[in-house]
């Protein structure tokens, strides 16, 4: 299996080549639940993860809830 | 007609709610500690933040210790200082927790953290365009106040005082003035310090109160939860029971006939 890298939460990383965002956060141990994932500046809505292929190189922001006022 | 708190309901962005107290999920020492003090406050509406998954290291998730069943969670914009970098941010939190409720700050300085008005209005009109209900965190001014209702807010939040300074509230006349003309609710946020600060902003006539640090802030934030809980419902039963007109001279409250000589 290929190796990519993706630019994550702001740090270049080399992992695993996935191929949707599905993927993505499986292979970085993410829990699906309550997290919300920006491709190059996209919003990718959770109906879209299995259909919005994933490129080497891609800007890829993954939020979640933190404590807050 | 005897008011009766158990009728009383806050009407916010088309639900009602029992509870007039609305808290943060920040700063508390532990998850376990935040868990108790938010269930103690009785509030039902909780705020949250959005930010980046840490990668390096597998923390437990604040969602883990709120029960969602029981509190609608109210992503903020917190972090935020342009309208752009505030509408992707309520764009992310939607996403991320599948509603549209937005607590909206766009801030104009970092050392006070007062809300920059200009970029709050243009972002809540624009929000409001995409289907949000927005809750805006502003300044005690009446008429930026109006101007984020007519653009379609849900409710007009003005600081007590700055954010996390425990300073009660600085200008009672200014949120009296906002409430002669809001059509929609006014909720109190920010500068609430300890259980009076609470009291005072339900007593002007405030639809609620929505705190974090003068709670996760207090030696025993469970106490102080409790202490805030009771003290937003007084302030409500006050405002509601019509407290006396102050005067500068003494009336006296026993006979003044039939003292015995």
């Amino acid at each position: 299996m290929g190796h990519m890298k993706l630019q994550i939460n702001g740090e270049i990383r080399g992992i695993s080549a996935v191929s949707n965002v599905r993927e993505l956060l499986k292979v970085l141990g993410i829990s699906e639940s309550q997290v919300a994932v920006e491709i190059n500046g996209t919003i990718i809505r959770r109906a879209d993860w299995e259909s919005t292929q994933i490129a080497d190189l891609d800007k890829v922001e993954i939020v979640q809830f933190v404590g807050g006022g | 007609m005897t008011y009766s708190h158990e009728k009383d309901f806050l009407s916010l962005g088309g639900r009602t709610f029992r509870s007039r107290l609305l808290v943060g999920t920040g700063k508390y020492a532990t998850f376990p500690l935040m868990k108790e003090a938010l269930e103690k406050s009785e509030a039902e509406i909780v705020t949250v933040a959005v930010r980046r998954v840490n990668l390096n290291r597998s923390a437990e998730s604040l969602l883990d210790y709120i029960d969602t069943r029981r509190f609608t969670v109210l992503p903020n914009t917190a972090g935020c200082y342009t309208a752009d970098d505030a509408i992707r941010t309520a764009c992310l939190g939607r996403e991320a927790g599948l509603s549209n409720w937005v607590k909206l700050e766009v801030i104009g300085n970092e050392k006070t953290l007062f809300p920059d008005t200009e970029a709050l209005l243009s972002a809540t009109r624009t929000l409001v365009k995409e289907g949000f209900v927005v809750l805006p965190y502003t300044n005690d001014d009446p008429i930026m106040a109006r101007k984020l209702q007519d653009a379609g807010a849900a409710a007009v939040m003005p600081l007590g005082a700055p954010i996390g300074s425990g300073m009660g509230i600085q200008n009672p006349a200014n949120i009296r003035i906002i409430l002669e003309s809001a059509t929609v609710p006014v909720i109190v946020d920010a500068g609430v310090g300890t259980a009076s600060d609470a009291s005072v902003a339900m007593e002007l006539g405030c639809d609620a109160v929505l705190m974090n640090t003068g709670i996760a802030g207090a030696q025993d934030p469970v106490a102080m939860a409790e202490a805030m809980k009771l003290a937003v419902r007084a302030g409500r039963l006050a405002f509601k029971a019509g407290r006396i007109a102050q005067k500068l001279y003494a009336s006296a409250s026993s006979p003044l006939q039939g003292i015995s000589q």
